[in-house]
């Protein structure tokens, strides 16, 4: 019977691996990576086929090949309208994206506290949401007097329809005990508001967000596709795809396609950072 | 039901030392432990929450491994250090704390599952004889509707069921009333009575409450806190079968209080380190 | 009125049919049902007044409700599209065929992907990545490439379609074996499963919940997807429709083609959930004793 003092510290013999070491072992992340480059391999055999077997494989063969995308990309990297192209289409992302946040957010939690207002307002909101955002595009070049506004205005859709549901979810989803506890403690509404839903309902707002986030980008896209892009000289990332598609540069396709991922994962990030800040109570799980 | 004299499922749990290793920190859950069981026994474990004893049940029916020590069944080795894991398998049978029937089945399904899959009886036969052990709990009408459907107290007791249809060496429970109130538990402990009566099978049964412990065991093993190891063995002489009124006879009075201050110890222990339980 | 045996009178509760009954009276009791008519004429209310009553700047430029609804019911429609005319529901049946193909496709390549990559750590480490890097890219972007790589009209609208849903569906299906509990795992294994045992009757059912959702959701996606495919690039379709009547100014039938698409969409996401309702009978009961 070993002696039933145990400090903790002889029980837990520390033994911590670096991050870079845990990184360094992670098997799954070196899968990772051999899928990765594998994919790459086989696309630039599959693009070649034809150069090299003769035999050209169906569809796959059609795209040109890492490494023409490759140089093109080297050739744009110095090109300023490409990068004009990545400031304007993220411009017009955020444009939406906070007029979204700022008109859906208190719309939604209206809807989620206020009986009545849901009542009232919630059905023609239903009947408008299964319109794709997409749909509204001419409607809203012809309403709206520039093709600036005509852009947000579409994005503002997409990404306000995604945010109203989730707020709205998240704050119904609201435990009463944490409201019938903060009333026994004296809260009046305000502080309810404030102190309890708000912050209740936060990790749904940052869900809709980045769900908005992903639809906000393909509206812009759709948009500047659509609409020709409304500058010179690079009117948007999406301008800049379908104008490399028209003018027969293939491989700037893809640069551009690239581009965009990459410019949506970042927006993306940056949300999830958003809510990791303002979630400090979240960062244990 | 067969095994009127169970002459299998005893343990014997030797040397056991687990140490696990979340975050490359080390923490050593159980530290040193033996316990024999004899085929037949009611053995319950009795520590405070997240103190290692869940490790123990789990060494035992192969869903982790132990770091040191050996752990019998029968003789057989279940692990050891050349085997660190045990498989699973229904010659042990599990019922989990949080009930872990399948929610996309029936009750007579579920209890059928067990001797389906492993190919001992026909989907008839294995459907009949699920109804009849289920009527036999007293849960019989209930057989057709799913878990979500039927209250806490149906749902353990046919989780039981699905673990004595496939005739187990062993019975491994872990806390399985912790969430239910006290009426529901009190019938609960005499459905378990009356089960343990009729098969005689061996039960390593986990629980945080010593009342409960005493009324329905054998031997009552008392475990400290992180890292765990045996603070305290008592033997229960009460005979069987027992009912509710032996709750308030002497010889279990004595018993408590024998116990009482072991398992306090342990419990104060527990709170001051303020360590978030392993769930 | 006996007012010494206090007995209630207790009817039995209403089943089925005549319990949906008893809810919507009930329902017609309280203010809900006339606030909603309220918020619907509110809506089309000042949907009329700011384009057709008081013709406010921009606004004008918009079809109001009357001239939608005058127009969709007339047999003999000025600008060709009515609920009369035949067109109108070939363009309706193009774009379900296009969604239906996509979805199909999507959902028997999606679901077992997802369920494998769930099922097998290997697999997932090996396509995890690849599904992630490719997902980034709005669906959109893919546009000129599927008009280079697939011939035809029809195949590269499909095939936006699908990739969307292929998205949504593989990503919500794993997601789904992940929320499976590890005990119910466990209690397979210790009731003797093998491991076409633990696929079959664990996997499967457990993550039917996630992946409705997820076909839920990626419904909703492939119609976006399809509307913006046919207006870029498509001949038939609700999409095209509305694009064509923007190009030719008769706005009227863009409007009736929006509605539509709304509608239509509505209606296939309700299938689904209703098909998912079938298939988790288990799930709708349980939720229904919650009183939800």
């Amino acid at each position: 019977m070993t002696d039933a003092v145990q400090s903790k510290s002889i029980s837990s013999v520390s033994k911590k691996k670096s991050k870079l070491e845990k990184m360094l072992t992670n098997k799954s992340l070196w899968r990772g990576v051999v899928a990765l480059i594998g994919a790459v391999i086989f696309w630039e055999v599959c693009s070649q086929s034809k150069v090299w077997f003769g035999v050209e494989i169906p569809w796959i063969g059609k795209v040109p090949p890492p490494t023409e995308v490759i140089a093109a990309w080297q050739k744009i990297f110095y090109y300023t309208g490409y990068w004009e192209s990545w400031y304007l289409s993220t411009g017009r992302v955020f444009a939406g994206f906070i007029i979204a946040m700022i008109i859906g957010i208190p719309f939604g939690l209206l809807l989620a506290v206020n009986r009545y207002f849901r009542d009232v307002f919630f059905p023609p909101f239903e009947i408008l949401r299964p319109i794709p955002p997409l749909a509204w595009v001419p409607a809203s070049i012809i309403f709206w007097p520039t093709t600036e506004m005509s852009i947000a205005f579409v994005t503002f859709l997409g990404a306000f329809f995604t945010i109203v549901i989730n707020v709205l979810g998240g704050a119904r989803n609201i435990d009463v005990q944490y409201l019938r506890a903060a009333q026994s403690m004296g809260a009046n509404q305000w502080d309810l508001f404030w102190k309890v839903i708000l912050p209740g309902t936060l990790p749904s707002i940052w869900t809709g967000a980045a769900v908005g986030m992903g639809i906000t980008w393909e509206v812009v896209l759709a948009s500047e596709m659509i609409s020709g892009g409304g500058q010179q000289g690079g009117g948007g990332l999406g301008f800049f795809i379908w104008s490399s598609y028209m003018g027969g540069t293939v491989a700037q396709v893809i640069v551009g396609m690239i581009s965009i991922g990459i410019a949506g994962y970042l927006s993306s990030s940056f949300i999830r950072y958003l809510g990791v800040i303002t979630m400090p109570w979240r960062r244990l799980f | 039901m067969a095994n009127q004299n169970n002459s299998r499922g005893a343990i014997s749990i030797r040397n056991v030392t687990k140490i696990y290793d979340p975050d490359g920190v080390n923490v050593m859950a159980v530290d040193d432990c033996s316990l024999e069981i004899s085929a037949g026994e009611v053995c319950m474990i009795v520590g405070p929450s997240g103190c290692g004893k869940t490790t123990l049940l789990n060494a035992i029916a192969g869903f982790h491994s132990i770091t040191e020590g050996e752990i019998y069944l029968d003789g057989q080795l279940l692990c050891g250090p050349s085997k660190p894991k045990a498989e699973q398998g229904a010659d042990r049978m599990v019922v989990f704390q949080h009930g872990a029937l399948f929610p996309w089945k029936t009750l007579g399904e579920n209890v059928a599952y067990g001797p389906i899959v492993q190919g001992v009886m026909s989907k008839a036969e294995a459907h009949e004889k699920a109804e009849h052990m289920l009527a036999e709990a007293g849960i019989g009408d209930v057989a057709h509707k799913y878990p979500g459907e039927v209250s806490s107290g149906m749902a353990r007791r046919s989780e039981i069921v699905r673990a004595l249809i496939n005739d187990p060496k062993v019975l491994l429970l872990d806390e399985p009333y912790r969430a239910m109130d006290a009426l529901t538990k009190s019938i609960m402990h005499e459905s378990l009575l009356e089960v343990y009566d009729k098969t005689k099978v061996t039960i390593f049964f986990i629980t945080h409450d010593l009342e409960e412990a005493i009324f329905l065991g054998d031997k009552v093993v008392v475990m400290t806190t992180r890292p765990a190891t045996l603070k305290k063995t008592v033997d229960v002489k009460i005979p069987r079968p027992r009912d509710y009124q032996t709750l308030t006879t002497e010889e279990f009075r004595v018993l408590v209080e024998e116990t009482k201050e072991a398992v306090h110890e342990e419990a104060k222990k527990a709170f001051d380190a303020g360590e978030r339980e392993l769930a | 009125m006996n007012q010494k045996n206090s007995t209630v009178n207790i009817q039995e509760a209403p089943t089925g049919l005549a319990l949906k009954i008893y809810y919507w009276r009930k329902s017609l009791k309280t203010l809900t049902p006339y606030l909603m008519l309220i918020g619907v004429a509110l809506w089309l209310g000042t949907y009329y007044l700011l384009v057709e009553g008081w013709e406010l700047p921009r606004f004008n430029k918009l079809p109001g409700p009357v001239e939608v609804i005058t127009e969709w019911t007339n047999p003999d429609p000025d600008w060709g599209i009515s609920m009369f005319s035949p067109i109108y529901y070939e363009h309706i049946i193009i774009s379900c065929r296009r969604i239906l193909i996509a979805f199909t496709i999507a959902t028997c390549l999606g679901v077992p992907l997802g369920l494998f990559m769930g099922w097998s750590k290997t697999f997932r480490d090996y396509t995890f990545p690849i599904l992630e890097v490719l997902r980034p890219i709005p669906i959109l972007a893919w546009v000129p490439l599927a008009i280079l790589m697939f011939s035809g009209f029809e195949t590269p609208v499909i095939y936006l379609a699908t990739l969307a849903s292929l998205f949504v569906t593989t990503l919500n299906t794993l997601l789904g074996v992940d929320s499976i509990d590890e005990e119910y795992f466990r209690a397979a294994k210790c009731l003797g499963s093998k491991p076409h045992h633990v696929f079959w009757h664990i996997v499967v059912p457990g993550s039917l919940p996630f992946i409705f959702t997820g076909l839920q959701i990626s419904i909703g996606v492939a119609w976006f997807s399809l509307v913006a495919a046919e207006m870029v690039s498509g001949e038939f379709g609700l999409g095209y429709m509305i694009m064509d009547s923007y190009m030719n100014i008769t706005y009227v039938t863009m409007v009736i083609g929006m509605l539509t698409l709304g509608f239509v969409g509505w209606v296939s996401s309700a299938l689904v959930r209703l098909a998912g309702d079938r298939m988790m009978q288990w799930r709708v009961r349980a939720l229904a004793l919650e009183g939800r």
